[in-house]
């Protein structure tokens, strides 16, 4: 398989806010939001270097998502700063109509994802978020892998016309992609080619899938492993080849099952080559504090859970 | 300033516009739509300026947001009748593959219409980024907004009401509609407002009260008073006390026409009280 190797762990936070950095050198309309977080979203530069472009709304996201509406007419591009939780569950109907329905440009950018967020417990780690934004019409939603590719993705979805939801995490993860690697929205990145099972893979979870592959080829399994950075749009060409050609596939992701990036792959193939499929994601419950580590292996999401699908869905082919 | 006989000529055309729409479709606002004319004609026709056409951007003009969007019908008949579109197309409210849906929206591209509201409490906020936009832009135009009373309970209000005050939002003029009514009674029995000028006034906005306004050369002083106001860091609060269902007798005094049709028999009654000043679409 195709060896990664990991430059230095980073928080994916950290590459969103790098991100805004060029931007903010680079693109004049570009305007940075925030509520009260400026620290967990690593915008400090950005603000410092643009003060008259960044909007300090304090703890008031709903607010915050009406304003961001409003800046894009007028021609700017507002990217919405704070935690998933309070960029998505908190402020759906203000996203639903004042952006989705009225097509506004804004781009929410949602740090402290998943359960990896950690110690703060379960009020602070959402896991349905990508299954509330992807149900809203014209909403594209991303969620990036590690620091390299959520620079190169804050970079992409700038030059995109429609709202986008930003999808990234706290810890500090494996640094793996290539830093030049362009970001293309709606296109799965083929990591690792293989013959007996295909593993889809997004946000945190891509890097465990790379270690679950390289544990399975010293069993004699060969895994695809893609990363399906872009929930939607769905690269459904990208899946549905690979599944034809590995007769059994597992989605990994730091989300509950139920709205996730597994249900979307499982309703492509459902379509157009229904292929036995399972599931590693948290299975519709809460988290609860811990290290990332622990609770990754808590609720099976890490590479061993992966390993252990892989062999599951193998039997079912 | 235009002639204010033929603002008012406008003002009762809009009202028939309003009465027929609701009337046709057996659904709709008309009780906030009457109650709100005179600010919708004065707004379009003597205060803002404007560019002609529509861009969604809107630089170097004049712009309004209206947050209670069930007044749809006002809102329409104004933008028809200042030439956002073919009067005609009035004839389509609430129907099937219209562009008059029943709460604004961009989404089907009706010229005019910025932002879709219907969802209460939204609209402020989004006012607020447009203005915030225009200080960007170097951009020294206005923008406008209108809220419902009852509307005001939305929580997310208040968060727009202190970021305006606090981050001197002055380019901006939220008018309130006071008229004391909401779906379920008045507001006094559903939720107490209180002081609703007195409120935004501690919030540290300037205010300004419309006495009357469904009186038209009320709603223009006010307005280009407010005006005056604006560029003196402060947002500017607009607090018009207005008579729901204004211009038709059996309509005011009452909330029971917020969302409720006439009858073949009420539309008849209700147009003879406003007699085609313009021309009916």
């Amino acid at each position: 398989m195709t060896k990664y190797t990991d430059q230095g762990k980073q928080d994916t936070r950290s590459g969103y806010g790098a991100g805004m950095t060029e931007l903010g050198r680079t693109n004049p309309n570009v305007v940075a939001l925030c509520a009260d977080l400026v620290g967990s979203l690593k915008i400090q530069t950005f603000i410092d270097e643009n003060p008259e472009r960044f909007f300090q709304v304090g703890i008031a996201e709903a607010n915050m998502m009406g304003i961001a509406a409003g800046l894009t007419i007028g021609g700017k591009i507002p990217f919405t700063g704070t935690f998933a939780n309070f960029s998505t569950g908190r402020v759906y109907d203000q996203i639903r109509q004042s952006i989705a329905y009225s097509d506004k440009n804004v781009k929410i950018c949602a740090s402290h994802a998943g359960i990896t967020l950690g110690e703060d417990g379960a009020t602070h780690q959402i896991l349905e978020d990508i299954g509330l934004m992807k149900m809203l019409p014209g909403m594209t939603v991303i969620n990036p892998c590690d620091f390299n590719q959520t620079k190169a993705a804050t970079l992409a979805i700038a030059e995109h016309h429609g709202p986008v939801y930003l999808r990234f995490g706290r810890p500090k993860v494996a640094n793996f992609t290539p830093v030049d690697q362009k970001f293309e929205i709606g296109k799965a990145l083929m990591l690792s080619e293989g013959i007996d099972v295909t593993i889809f893979a997004t946000g945190h979870l891509v890097w465990e899938s790379l270690l679950a592959a390289e544990a399975l080829e010293n069993q004699g399994i060969s895994a695809e492993v893609i990363n399906i950075h872009t929930i939607k749009p769905l690269d459904e060409e990208a899946i549905i080849k690979s599944a034809k050609k590995t007769g059994c596939v597992v989605s990994a992701e730091e989300h509950n099952f139920l709205g996730g990036l597994g249900e979307s792959i499982a309703r492509t193939l459902a379509i157009h080559h229904p292929t036995p499929q399972e599931f590693v994601a948290t299975q519709d419950t809460f988290g609860e504090s811990g290290t990332p580590e622990q609770l990754m292996d808590k609720y099976g999401l890490n590479n061993k859970a992966i390993e252990a699908a892989v062999l599951r869905v193998m039997k079912r082919k | 300033m235009a002639n204010l006989e033929e603002l008012q000529n406008l003002v009762v055309q809009v009202r028939r516009d309003i009465l027929r729409m609701v009337h046709k479709v057996n659904s709709g606002h008309p009780g906030g739509s009457l109650g709100c004319t005179e600010f919708f004609v004065a707004l379009y026709n003597e205060i803002m300026e404007l560019k002609e056409g529509f861009d969604m951007d809107g630089n170097n003009e004049d712009l309004f947001f209206l947050s209670n969007g069930h007044i749809s019908p006002v809102f329409y008949s104004v933008l028809a009748r200042r030439g956002y579109f073919e009067v005609d197309e009035l004839n389509t409210f609430r129907l099937i593959n219209s562009r008059l849906q029943g709460h604004p929206t961009t989404h089907e591209g009706l010229p005019g219409v910025r932002i879709a509201s219907g969802s209460l409490g939204q609209g402020m906020s989004v006012a607020i980024g447009a203005a915030l936009a225009k200080k960007l832009n170097g951009d020294n135009k206005l923008i406008y907004s209108l809220h419902g009373d009852g509307e005001l309970q939305e929580g997310q209000n208040w968060e727009a009401i202190m970021y305006a005050a606090g981050n001197k939002v002055d380019n901006y003029i939220a008018t309130i509609d006071l008229n004391g009514q909401q779906i379920d009674g008045s507001t006094d029995d559903v939720l107490p407002l209180g002081d609703v000028a007195e409120k935004f006034r501690v919030f540290g906005w300037d205010v300004l009260e419309i006495e009357n306004g469904n009186d038209l050369k009320q709603v223009i002083e006010g307005l280009n008073n407010a005006k005056s106001r604006t560029g003196k860091g402060k947002p500017v609060c607009v607090i018009m006390t207005t008579m729901m269902g204004n211009g038709v007798d059996f309509m005011m005094h009452t909330h029971a026409w917020h969302g409720k049709a006439p009858s073949d028999e009420q539309l008849e009654t209700a147009l003879a009280q406003n007699p085609e000043t313009l021309g009916d679409y």
